[in-house]
Formats: structure tokens, C-alpha cells, sequence
């Protein structure tokens, strides 16, 4: 994890010292670790997301390396299930729940609104401690015992093992009130913070998402949290709740975990659906496509999300009316997902196509997005769930939608806004390699995973049937050459900080107000507060300036537009 | 799509003779050997690029909604290809500097919204019925069935048939509805065998069950789908089809090699399996009945009939008539066992509790000391092919 | 957490001119964060904010009470049994308590709101002293079932048979009388459930915890040994006729008892932080008829603290 001095470091003070921006506004570690600004505590958690990805990323290599032969390749049983363990619960609780909504959602949500800041600063510092805390002890249990229990830690087996399994839980519970005081404040900051002019519907479909994905937060989150400390009461003296020889029933447990469980996939997928449509509009030069009806389905799917837990009991023994209810509701979220989609399509019809990295990101998603969602759809059907349920069949339809539509829309937002937040622009060159070495790589690694569940290859195996190897190792060449691709982006991305600014204030063109700043933005976000007459996507007004290599707007009855260059 | 589509089948085809073959050849041939169980079940081919073998009353029809679910996909998954590659190549920009602007900004179709918002409404909604439909069959047994119970624990499955034979492989008889009702000893595991599209978890503290109908001979594998812990991937066992005289004579061959068993282990068999070992323990603490602990020879006094000393003749007369001589301080609770185990294992029991049980001795054995495990090593009968390379050590 | 929420500490407002519509009303008021225009938008923005926080604590609660609400539906015997060992008296006492604290805290806002400073002080004492009240009723109560080891799950170890105690004992007094005719031939123990030994009633009249049972209510032959999660070491008591058997897993109760009261505990114990904090405030005369925001947002936290132990008492100590 990089550590925020390195951060200040290599954000030293540009040659042109005297903009000032928030990241020269003060200087040292202290401003950083204190600071109030909601865009500093987004670099913060960027760095950690980033630097917890990197972790996650490893023991995914690990675990794909392992699954290169059956029987003993590289480590024990017991240490593979560690590593499967380590490397659910590191990349959904400390990278793909925080990673759009706390790093590239704190940045962008203000600036985006019109405000100054989030509605409560000291509580978004105070979420990312907690982030911090929760994730030392996630840590705690890596290196004392690590728990072995998969990041579901489904009962009697996490009540039972001699893993240090406490650890683990407390910290999922710590990084869940990180979670929920994020979404509390971006729910308070939409309501009361949007300035005149900043209607509902004239807002960012990337706010739209962000509040859906805030309401989620606010509502599953706590469910989580008190699952977790029973199940960590259940370990300490026995509470018997979820324990069948004290008269319990583990599946109630199922039951809780789900309920949260399910609701968050959609914490971690609807900000991605507002990150790829705001790429999507601005690099076809045209207004978004049904901008209603993709605002609404994040919150049809945000309320739907909380009634389909069910169907993943589909084979714990759940009754039929149960499992007939969250089947059908399951299929429902299909509908909205799909109004998406369309949407998108049509938005690039007829648009003007610039394909620049963050664009490349947005198609990328599109593709893996709709494999990862019309799998999901397979899934929803009872019979056909009751063969592919716990098999690869689902790690590959979860790791299209997680790693295709979560991390991709993740790093297509990283290109998207990297410029406004470090005001440096990346190589461009390297940007689209990367995108297609990690498209390639990613069809690689899961598609295989899809054969190998329906030919009936359960998860979680550390062993597997000799049948099964070549699909495995097409599986782990994927996994590396993904490796590869990440590591090619974190050296560029690097590379560009330390290049002097550079960064117009609009790269794009895009017509959401972070764009009207200047890159990086100033202490207090706007120079002037940015005037709302118009919905987000209207791109008529603004045009390529070569001397600024960006945008600027054309002036409107003699009045000046407001995002002027960093005065190059 | 087809790109895809092409270099997967290209790689099943290519993937195990180059990537396997050569690449990793080395790695393998040394790490086989280490890993892997001793005697793993076998996947046989199957005619499907997708799906296993389909070898119950269940594959055709799951088989059937995930085809025509994968060509929906496929259709989608192209039609969303065309259009990216297509809207990418037509409208692509030819520079920023050029500040083209888009042809259209039509931004907004109640029409098309609503068109393909229905479309899929009712496929979806096809598609759940059928699933409905199936899901239904599939949790309900005929009441007829066969049934075998299954027990999961960690990291072996036993299954125990009507005719008193407990195994650790599921055999059963073509064309049979068989249903299996299943439960777990300590965590969740979850039977699962892909041939037959069934899968059910096994939860601690309560039965489920799972039915099918076998409709090809054959061995296939079984798995646990619910992970449990360190052996999960190698908690594995087989499911073998046999034709039904097949079946009849593997269970009465098993059974009979049960009863040549030496007296004393078929005696700890039955103490086992017949449940006395829930009433009557072996540690000295009483239970329902007294301890089997130093009983053989031992002073009891029996409730209005005076004091005896345990010998054999006691033992016998306990298991057939228990309410005869009943040991002061414990209830009448004790069930007959008259008609239902044979000569042998009354014989069996008595010289199990006076040997091992009594002294605390454990029972001489040639074998494995799991109650089961003799009979794993036991072939199967050789008539059913399937059995022919069931594979022994 | 809920002074996090409540309150905006004044920024310091850097030099430099910056495009503030309302930089009078920053510079007048310096408990107006940068961020908002006017006091009222920002107690607004707080108010929304706490209710929003107040929402996740009802559903943080609520995986308990579902907890609860699942097991007794399973095993209403052990809640019907093991309700006897809670001792209603503490528990509507402290509901007493609570409730008088809500007012005090309400008080306090109104005070707030009026400037009535010395009011306010004693308001904000009174219910941080009626909160320590409650959490004093509360260490008596735990102490009494950790010295009568009723703890949660395999910790459960009664000291007392539920026949022995005061609470039961006067539940079943009445019918105990009415029916003590009925008693004249000694009464089949019943090893049935709670409703059946309810009808059964014991043929003694009550007796001190700790006494012996009455003579000749020694039972028959096959009467049910003292439960087998009897603590080992303890002599096992011998059961008057009539005694509810112990169900299985009593311990349960405990646990989910300590789980929902230690957690509403750990609440009231945050709300004495904020109170405290509160006062610290007050007492530098921070709060007026124009700033009360985080008066009123520890008042509206501690009101759920308070609605959330008048469910607990009912759920857990009276139970039939």
C-alpha cells in the first residue's frame, strides 16, 4: 500500500507554483492525513484501493498458479483455501466495494454537483480511517493464521475451524461502517448540497449511480455488520443462532450473509453503469441515450436488489415457493440492466466515435458486462442453477461481472479523471495496449472457467480430475498475462506524476462541471460557482483548442467561460 | 464472437497436447504423483462441447433451457459485436481537432425504450416459467422411489442402502427412480453429480434430498460442491449405474461379503450401524442403557429378578427380548432386535462386546479400521462393465 | 459515531479570495462550515444525515431482533423457561429510567432552541445522570447472572433450578393453590413442555430460593434425572412434581439476551460520550437559538437508544 508521504512526495509542487491546486494547497504529511478535502481523502483511498489490488491481484496469481496441475503445484491445501479466502474478501471488502464509490466517487461527487465538498468532511475522513483500520486487520489475519473459510464465511465451518477467522470478520465488519458512512454522506450531500440550477434530472448519471449505490450502502450494510458479530459471538461462547447442535439453523446464516451479500454485488456494479455512462456520452460527442430510464434502472435495481438473496440457496435445501419468489425477481433485474445496455448502444449511434483508453475501457465493459449479465440469467433459472451452482460456472459469471464490470469501469473512470485529479495526462499509446492485453487476458482467464463448470468442475477445489488441466492452465495463462497488463498500467500511470502539469482542464469535452475546473481543481473546487442551465451532456458549446490541447467553451453572449487552461 | 469461439475449441483441441503436453509437461509428470487421489473416479467423454454425459431423466431437459439460453446469449453477444465494431468503424471521429460533432442528437425513444424493455420482459419471463417447471421435478421424488441415505462428512460420503449395506459409492439401478436423502455430520457439504444434473446440500441438522432417474450404465463421478475445508476438493466418490439384475446381485454379494467378515469386526459393524452405539457407550458413562465398558462378566442387578452375571447367554437374550432382565436405574427403552439382524450378527455383537467393547481393546482387523473401508476394497461384481475399470490400488 | 454526524466543526477560512455568495455569514458565524451557505442549510444537512444514520442503526438492531424472532419461533420453550431467570423489577425500572432520560434529553433541545443556558446544563446532566442510573441497573443485573452463572450458550449454568425462583414461583402461585386439591395422588412428573407443566402445577406452596423441597416429593422411579446440562460438581437438585423439565439449550436465550442488551449497553455508553461532549460544548456557550444542531441530533439518537429498550424489555422479560 503506498503510503500517503509517498504520495505527497511524488505530488510535489509542479514548476508553476503559484496555481494553486488541492494537492499544493498544503504541504507535508499531516495536511494529508488530516485533511478535510473531499479530494485528497479520494487520492487517499485511491492509493490504498490500488495498493489493496495490487495484494488481491497477487494472491489471485497465486491461486491460478496453484490450479496450473491438480494435486500439489505450488502450496498445501490448507494454504490454498487461505489464498482463496484472502483473495475474495481482500478484493470485495477492501477493493471493489470502496473502489468507485470512496476513491473515484469522493473526487468526482462534488465537483460533479456543483458543491465544495461532501455534506460532512470530518466523516469522510473519518471513513477512510476506518477503511484503514479494517484493513490492518484483515491483515492481522493474513499474517497470523489466515482464515480459510472463503470470503462467505458460511456456518458451521467458520464457527468450527482453528484458522484465526476473528480477524477476518472484524475487520469486514469495520470496513462495512466505513461503507455506510460514505453512502450516508453522498445520500446527505445529493439532497442538500446540489447548487441552483442543479436539478435531479440534470444531474450526472455517475451521481444517479452514486446515490442508488449510497441507498444500497446505507440499507444492506448494517445487516452485514450484525451478522458478523454474532457469527463472532457465535465463535467466542456459542450463541447457537446458526449452530444446528445448539438448535440454530445455518442457513439462517445464509440467509443474513445474502442479504447484505446480494445488495452489495450492486454497490460494487451500479457506480461502474454510471462510470461507463458518462465515458460512453462524452466520447461519442452526443447527449446520452434515454437519460431517464438509465438514471431509474440504478434505482429500480438498487430496491429490486435487496429482494433476489435468495437465489443463491437455490440447493441449501431453501423451499420451492422461496426459491419460485427470488427466481422470478432475479429475472426482473434483468430488464433494467438490459435498458442500459440498449441505452448505450444507442448513444453511439450516429455519434462522433473518439476511441481514446477510457472510451476502449467503456466498450470493453459493454462486452464483458453483457457475458457476465446473460450468464447471470442462465444462473436465475432454478433447474439449470440446481448443475452449475458452486462450480466454475459461477466464478466465471461473477468474475465477468466483478472483474469485467466493476474493475474495468474502475479503471476506464482511473483514465477518464486521472488527468482532472493529478493534472497530468498518461501516454495514450500505452493506455490502449494495456486495455487490450487486459481484454484479451480476461476472455482468457474466465472464459474457460464457464467449460470447465458446466462440465461439472465444483469451486473453491484445490485438486481437480486430470480431465479438467488444459482448461485450467488456458485459465492461468489468462490470469498472467491480466498480470502483465496491470503492470504496465501502474508504470505509466506513475510515469505521468512525474511529468510536470500538463493536463487541460478539459481533456475530453465532456460537459459535467468537474470539467469546468481547472486540472488538477483548486482548494476550494471552483474559482467561480459553476452556473447550471443545461443537463450534463450537451456538447455543442464546447471545442478543441490545439494550443490548450483540450477543450474550451465558446463563449456565451460575451461573458467568458469559466474553465480556462492551468495558464500554459 | 467467433473469434472466441474458434481459439477456445481450437485450444480444447490443441490446448492438452501443446499447452499441457509440452509447456507443462514437466511440471505435471512431477507433480501428478504428488497431488491426486490414489484412486480418482473418471470423467467419461462426453458427446457435448459443453455439457458432462448425459446419464439421467434430468440432463435432457436442463441440457435443453441452457442450449437455448446459450443461443439467445449468442445472438445477443452478436448482435452487440456488430454493433460496437460497426458504430466504431461509421462514426468514428477522424480527429479532436477537427471538432466533428455527432450527425444526431436525438437523445430520447419512448418507443425503443419501451421495445426493448418488453422483449426481453417476455423472454425472461419464458425462460423463468420453463425453469419453474423443472425446478419442481426436480424437487419432487416419485413417492415409489428407491432411497438410499447420504451422509456427508468431512471428507468422505457413505451411503447407506435399504437393505442394510452402508458404501462408500453410490450404486444404483438403471431405469429406477432413486431418491437420496441426505445429511451432514459436522459442516454443510453439497452432493453433486454433474452426469446427472442433481445437486443438494447436505446441512447439519436436518435432511434434504435429491432424485433422479438413471438412464445410462456407467460410473461417473460425485463430487461435494459446498466447500468444507482442507480435503473439500478431494472429498470424492463415484456413482455407479448398474443394469437392475446387476444391482440386485452387487448388493447381495456385498452383503454376503459383509457376513464373512471375522465375527468381532462384523460385530463392530453392526454396533455401528444398527444404532446401539446411541444408547450404550464404551467410554463407562451412562447413557439411555448401561456402558458397554467392562461389561462382559460384570455383577448387574436386575430390577425384581435379583443379581446375575453378564455372559453370553445374557447378551443374546438382551438383543431379542431387552425387556427380560432389565439392569436396575435404566428405563425399559431398549427396542427387539428379533427378525432383524441375522444369526451371524447377533453372534457378531455378542463377541464384539464381550472382546473389544468390554476391554477396551481395539478389534483385530486385517483391513482399514473404518467400518467401510473393507468394502471399498471389495470389487464390485465383475458382470457390470462399468465395474470392470473401477480401479482398485 | 453520532458526533461525527452531528456536528461541523468551523474550518479555518484560508486567506485568498474565494467565490463565496455568502462570506458575511461566514465571517459572522464561525460554526458555518465553508461548505454551506446558511445555519439553516447546514442543521438541515446534519438533520438528514442523522436520520439517515438513525436508519442503519434500526436495521443494525433489526438482524437481532430477526435473530431472536427466527429462534423463538423454533424454540419457544426456551424462551418461556429461561424468561423466568430475568427479574422484571430492573428491567421496567430501567425502562423508567430511559424513558425520564428521553425527556430530559427533549428538554434540552428546546432549551437549545431558547437560549436558556442554565436550563440546558441541567438537562444535559440530568439525562447523562439517568443514562450512568441505567447502565448501574444494568451492572446489578449482570453481575446477578454471572454469579448465578446464567450465561450465554455452553457457559449456561444456573445456581437455581427455575422452581426455585421468586419469579416463577409467583407465576405459578395461583394455579398452584386452585388445583392443590387435584395434588391429593402424587403427580406423574411431566417431561413435557413449558404450556403442559404449566397446567401441572407443583402441590407446595413457594419456597425460598435454596430451600429444600418439600418432603415426600421425591420422585418415582424413572423420573427424569436433573437435566443433563446440570453443571458437573453441582449436586444435581432433586425436582419437586411438577417442575418444568429443562429444555435443551437455555444458553440460547442468554446468548441472544447478552448479544441485544450488551449492544443497546454499548449504545448508551456512546450516548454518555456525546452527552458529555455536548455539555462540554454548552458550557462554552457554543449552542443558541441559532446553532442547536448537535443538541438536537444527540437528542434524536438518544430517543432510538430509548425506543430500541422499550422493545427489549417486553421481548425478553415478559415473556408468556
Amino acid at each position: 500500500m503506498t503510503s500517503p508521504s509517498a504520495t505527497a512526495d511524488v505530488l510535489a509542487p509542479p514548476a508553476e507554483s503559484d496555481s494553486d491546486n488541492y494537492l499544493t494547497h498544503d504541504k507535508g504529511i499531516l495536511s494529508w492525513l488530516l485533511t478535510l478535502d473531499h479530494k485528497r481523502i479520494g487520492v487517499m483511498y485511491l492509493m490504498c484501493v490500488l495498493g489493496a489490488f495490487a495484494l488481491g491481484g497477487l494472491f489471485a496469481l497465486l491461486v491460478r498458479t496453484e490450479l496450473l496441475t491438480p494435486g500439489k503445484t505450488i502450496v498445501e491445501h490448507d494454504t490454498y483455501n487461505q489464498l482463496f479466502t484472502l483473495h475474495g474478501a481482500v478484493m470485495v471488502f477492501l477493493v471493489i466495494i470502496p473502489g468507485i464509490p470512496a476513491a473515484l466517487g469522493n473526487f468526482v461527487l462534488p465537483l460533479q454537483l456543483g458543491a465544495k465538498d461532501v455534506a460532512f468532511p470530518r466523516l469522510n475522513l473519518a471513513s477512510w480511517y476506518l477503511w484503514v483500520v479494517g484493513a490492518l486487520f484483515l491483515v492481522a489475519s493474513l499474517v497470523t493464521n489466515a482464515a480459510d473459510t472463503g470470503w462467505t464465511f458460511y456456518t458451521p465451518y467458520s464457527t468450527t475451524t482453528t484458522t484465526s477467522v476473528i480477524p477476518a470478520l472484524f475487520g469486514a465488519f469495520i470496513l462495512g461502517f466505513s461503507s455506510i458512512f460514505t453512502g450516508l454522506n453522498f445520500i446527505t450531500t445529493m439532497h442538500k448540497l446540489r447548487p441552483p440550477g442543479m436539478t435531479w434530472f440534470r444531474m450526472p448519471l455517475f451521481l444517479w449511480a452514486l446515490y442508488s449505490t449510497a441507498v444500497i450502502q446505507v440499507l444492506a450494510t448494517p445487516v452485514l455488520a450484525i451478522t458478523l458479530l454474532l457469527l463472532i459471538v457465535e465463535r467466542f461462547v456459542g450463541i447457537g443462532i446458526f449452530d444446528p447442535a445448539l438448535g440454530g439453523d445455518p442457513v439462517l446464516f445464509q440467509h443474513f450473509f445474502w442479504f447484505y451479500s446480494h445488495p452489495a454485488v450492486y454497490i460494487m456494479i451500479v457506480p461502474a453503469f454510471g462510470v461507463v455512462s458518462e465515458i460512453i456520452a462524452s466520447f461519442s460527442r452526443k447527449r446520452i441515450f434515454g437519460y431517464k430510464f438509465i438514471a431509474l434502472s440504478s434505482v429500480a435495481i438498487a430496491i429490486l436488489g435487496f429482494l433476489v438473496w435468495g437465489h443463491h440457496l437455490f440447493v441449501s435445501g431453501q423451499s420451492v415457493l422461496a426459491g419460485t419468489i427470488f427466481s422470478g425477481i432475479t429475472f426482473l433485474i434483468a430488464i433494467p440492466t438490459a435498458i442500459k445496455v440498449f441505452n448505450w448502444i444507442a448513444t453511439m449511434y450516429k455519434g462522433r466515435i473518439h476511441l481514446d483508453t477510457p472510451m476502449l475501457y467503456a466498450l470493453f465493459f459493454l462486452w464483458v458486462f453483457s457475458i457476465g449479465g446473460l450468464t447471470g440469467i442462465m444462473l436465475g433459472v432454478m433447474s439449470l442453477d440446481v448443475h452449475l451452482h458452486d462450480t466454475y460456472f459461477v466464478v466465471a459469471h461473477f468474475h465477468y461481472v466483478m472483474m469485467g464490470g466493476a474493475v474495468t469501469a474502475f479503471f476506464g473512470g482511473l483514465h477518464f479523471w486521472w488527468p482532472k485529479m493529478f493534472g497530468r495526462m498518461y501516454d495514450e499509446k500505452w493506455g490502449r495496449t494495456a486495455c487490450g492485453l487486459l481484454f484479451v487476458g480476461l476472455n482468457l482467464t474466465f472464459f474457460p472457467q464457464f467449460i470447465l463448470g458446466t462440465r461439472g468442475m465444483p469451486r473453491r477445489y484445490y485438486n481437480y480430475l486430470p480431465e479438467f488441466q488444459p482448461l485450467h492452465q488456458l485459465s492461468s495463462m489468462g490470469a498472467y498475462l491480466m498480470g502483465i497488463a496491470f503492470l504496465i498500467v501502474a508504470i505509466y500511470l506513475l510515469r505521468s506524476l512525474r511529468k510536470p502539469m500538463d493536463a487541460p482542464a478539459n481533456p475530453w469535452g465532456a460537459n459535467t462541471l468537474e470539467w469546468r475546473t481547472v486540472s488538477p481543481p483548486p482548494y476550494y473546487n471552483f474559482h467561480e460557482a459553476p452556473e447550471v442551465a443545461e443537463g450534463p451532456y450537451e456538447y455543442a458549446d464546447w471545442v478543441y483548442d490545439k494550443r490548450e490541447r483540450g477543450y474550451v467553451r465558446k463563449t456565451r453572449g460575451g461573458t467568458p467561460h469559466p474553465g480556462t487552461s492551468t495558464g500554459s | 464472437m467467433n473469434t472466441m469461439f474458434a481459439l477456445l475449441l481450437g485450444a480444447r483441441l490443441l490446448g492438452a497436447r501443446l499447452l499441457g503436453g509440452e509447456l507443462l509437461g514437466r511440471l505435471v509428470a512431477v507433480a501428478a504423483p504428488a497431488g491426486g487421489l490414489a484412486d480418482p473416479p473418471k470423467v467419461p467423454p462426453s458427446p457435448s462441447f459443453w455439457m458432462p454425459n448425459s446419464a439421467s431423466n434430468f440432463a435432457g431437459a436442463t441440457d435443453g433451457i441452457f442450449d437455448a439460453l446459450l443461443w439467445i446469449s449468442l445472438l445477443c453477444m452478436f448482435g452487440l459485436a456488430l454493433a460496437i465494431v460497426s458504430f466504431c468503424r461509421r462514426y468514428r471521429a477522424t480527429s479532436r481537432e477537427a471538432n466533428e460533432a455527432a450527425e444526431s442528437q436525438v437523445d430520447h425513444s419512448n418507443t425503443l425504450e419501451i421495445t426493448w424493455s418488453i422483449i426481453p420482459l417476455f423472454v425472461v419471463i419464458g425462460v423463468f416459467v420453463v425453469g419453474f417447471k423443472q425446478f419442481v421435478d426436480l424437487k419432487t421424488p416419485p413417492r415409489a422411489a428407491y432411497e438410499v441415505h447420504a451422509t456427508g462428512q468431512r471428507w468422505k460420503w457413505g451411503f447407506e442402502y435399504p437393505e442394510g449395506l452402508t458404501h462408500p459409492e453410490l450404486h444404483v439401478p438403471l431405469g429406477k427412480d432413486v431418491r437420496v436423502l441426505i445429511q451432514s455430520v459436522d459442516v454443510i457439504h453439497s452432493l453433486y453429480i454433474p452426469e446427472f444434473r442433481v445437486k443438494q446440500d447436505a446441512v447439519p441438522g436436518r435432511y434434504t434430498e435429491l432424485w433422479f432417474k438413471p438412464t445410462q450404465v456407467g460410473t461417473f463421478p460425485i463430487y461435494c460442491a459446498e466447500y468444507c475445508g482442507t480435503s473439500h476438493s478431494d472429498m470424492l466418490s463415484r456413482v455407479v449405474v448398474h443394469t437392475p439384475e446387476d444391482f440386485q446381485a452387487w448388493v447381495a454379494e456385498e452383503i454376503r461379503k459383509i457376513e464373512a467378515m471375522p465375527l468381532a469386526e462384523l460385530g463392530e459393524l453392526t454396533f455401528n450401524q444398527a444404532g446401539c452405539s446411541t444408547c450404550h457407550s464404551l467410554d463407562g458413562s451412562a447413557k439411555v442403557g448401561p456402558t458397554f465398558k467392562g461389561v462382559f462378566g460384570r455383577q448387574e442387578k436386575i430390577f425384581g429378578q435379583g443379581t446375575i452375571v453378564v455372559d453370553e447367554n445374557y447378551l443374546r437374550e438382551s438383543i431379542l427380548e431387552p425387556q427380560a432382565k432389565l439392569v436396575e436405574g435404566f428405563p425399559p427403552a431398549m427396542p427387539t432386535f428379533k427378525g432383524q439382524l441375522s444369526d451371524r450378527r447377533i453372534l457378531g455383537l455378542v463377541e464384539y462386546i464381550k472382546t473389544s467393547a468390554s476391554t477396551g481393546e481395539p478389534v483385530p482387523k486385517a483391513a482399514a479400521p473404518d467400518s467401510a473401508a473393507p468394502e471399498n476394497k471389495d470389487a464390485p461384481p465383475s458382470n457390470s462393465p462399468a465395474d470392470a475399470k473401477g480401479g482398485h490400488p | 459515531m453520532a458526533q461525527l454526524v452531528a456536528d461541523q466543526l468551523p474550518q479555518h477560512e484560508p486567506s485568498g479570495g474565494h467565490g463565496h455568495a455568502q462570506d458575511a455569514e461566514h465571517a459572522n458565524n464561525p460554526f458555518l462550515a465553508h461548505h454551506f451557505d446558511t445555519p439553516k442549510h447546514q442543521f438541515e444537512a446534519g438533520k438528514l444525515g442523522i436520520w439517515i444514520f438513525l436508519i442503519t442503526e434500526i436495521l443494525f438492531f433489526g438482524g437481532l431482533f430477526c435473530a431472536y424472532a427466527v429462534y423463538r419461533a423454533m424454540h419457544p420453550e426456551v424462551f418461556v423457561y429461561a424468561h423466568y431467570y430475568l427479574d422484571t423489577f430492573w428491567g421496567a425500572l430501567n425502562t423508567g429510567v430511559l424513558i425520564l432520560s428521553s425527556l430530559t434529553a427533549a428538554w434540552a433541545v428546546r432549551n437549545a432552541q431558547l437560549g436558556e443556558q442554565k436550563k440546558l446544563v441541567f438537562n444535559i446532566i440530568a439525562t447523562i445522570t439517568l443514562a450512568f442510573c441505567f447502565l448501574g441497573v444494568k451492572y446489578v443485573e449482570y453481575s446477578h447472572k454471572f454469579h448465578e452463572q446464567t450465561l450465554p450458550g455452553r457457559y449456561f449454568n444456573p445456581e437455581h433450578e427455575v422452581w426455585e425462583l421468586p419469579s416463577y414461583q409467583r407465576a405459578h402461585a395461583r394455579s398452584a393453590h386452585h388445583e392443590s386439591e387435584a395434588q391429593a395422588h402424587a403427580v406423574e412428573p411431566q417431561a413435557g413442555t413449558i404450556g403442559e407443566v404449566a397446567a401441572a402445577a407443583t402441590g407446595t406452596t413457594p419456597v425460598a430460593p435454596g430451600a429444600v423441597p418439600a418432603p415426600g416429593a421425591v420422585p418415582a422411579p424413572g423420573a427424569a434425572p436433573a437435566p443433563a446440562e446440570a453443571g458437573e460438581g453441582k449436586e444435581a437438585k432433586v425436582a419437586p412434581p411438577g417442575a418444568p423439565v429443562r429444555p435443551r439449550n437455555v444458553g440460547v436465550f442468554f446468548s441472544i439476551y447478552f448479544c441485544m442488551t450488551g449492544l443497546h449497553g454499548i449504545h448508551v455508553i456512546a450516548g454518555i460520550i456525546t452527552w458529555a461532549w455536548i455539555l462540554r460544548r454548552t458550557l462554552r456557550g457554543e449552542f443558541g437559538p441559532s446553532h442547536f444542531g448537535a443538541v438536537d441530533y444527540a437528542a434524536l439518537y438518544w430517543h432510538l437508544v430509548d425506543l430500541i429498550w422499550i422493545y427489549l424489555f417486553p421481548l425478553l422479560y415478559l415473556i408468556h
